[in-house]
């Protein structure tokens, strides 16, 4: 498995290069992702959508889709491609320390 | 994916021909995927498929019942009063279930998404369609010339 230096610490990475366990996840990890994924600043949005995610994530298993995080997060769709322009969900979730969204909406 | 060596997929352009509910979602499902994806996208409605565009249509599709193999039901009882309008309610339901919206809201979505939405130039003029009949979010109508410019360097995807 292959593993990266993220915020001093050597964690382990799944297939599509995400945190294969969530529960190593810090904000400060967060930041780090972010910033490699071309996002030098996390704001309040940010962190709306990345809490967001990761309730989900606790309770069903899976990231939402985009529209259930657009109508639960208080982050509407324009904005949410704003925040992570390369593709929210994608992106959204690796920096939220959880693997690769499984839906298709 | 990056093991192979291929070059990742940058722009895409759907077209959406058909105006059944089952003819229009699969070109919005893979418009708003792309953009999921950061690719970007734009969507080119022609001929029925234009249905999906008119404020006055647009959440009213039917699933065809008549002439699809796959739904498993002989033409004539296909055929029968309510049965598309009874399939397209089954059908909807199903996809609320997995989160797919309606097709109104399903396209402002897209467009919030950032996908460009066009109609077809000769297909509003051979039904005689006027701008106030479109949706707000349709960028323009455009001929087939300006859609191969809008499509260039990108991959075209006829649906």
């Amino acid at each position: 498995m292959a593993t990266m230096t993220i915020a001093g610490k050597e964690l382990a990475l799944d297939a599509d290069g995400n945190l294969a366990n969530r529960n190593d996840w810090t904000e400060e990890i967060a930041r780090e992702i972010a910033a490699q994924e071309g996002i030098a600043e996390l704001t309040a949005q940010h962190w709306a959508v990345i809490h967001y995610m990761r309730q989900v994530f606790e309770k069903d298993g899976d990231a939402p889709s985009i529209r259930r995080l657009t109508k639960e997060s208080g982050v509407d769709t324009k904005t949410l491609y704003q925040l992570f322009p390369k593709g929210p969900a994608k992106r959204a979730a690796k920096i939220a320390g959880l693997p690769k969204p499984k839906g298709c909406i | 994916m990056a093991e192979t060596g291929a070059l990742p997929i940058e722009r895409v352009s759907i077209v959406v021909s058909r105006g059944s509910l089952e003819g229009v979602y699969p070109g919005l499902i893979m418009a708003n995927g792309a953009r999921m994806e950061g690719i970007e996208a734009s969507l080119f409605f022609t001929f029925f498929g234009l249905e999906a565009v008119i404020k006055k249509r647009m959440n009213n599709l039917k699933v065809a019942t008549v002439g699809n193999p796959a739904m498993h039901m002989p033409t004539l009882l296909g055929a029968l009063p309510g049965m598309s309008a009874f399939a397209t309610s089954m059908m909807k339901k199903e996809m609320e279930k997995i989160d797919i919206p309606p097709v109104g809201e399903f396209i402002t979505m897209i467009h919030d998404a950032g996908c460009e939405i066009y109609g077809c130039k000769a297909t509003v003029d051979m039904f005689h369609l006027k701008p106030e009949d479109f949706c707000a979010e349709v960028d323009g109508v455009i001929t087939v010339g300006e859609f191969y410019e809008k499509s260039a360097g990108g991959q075209i995807i006829f649906t």
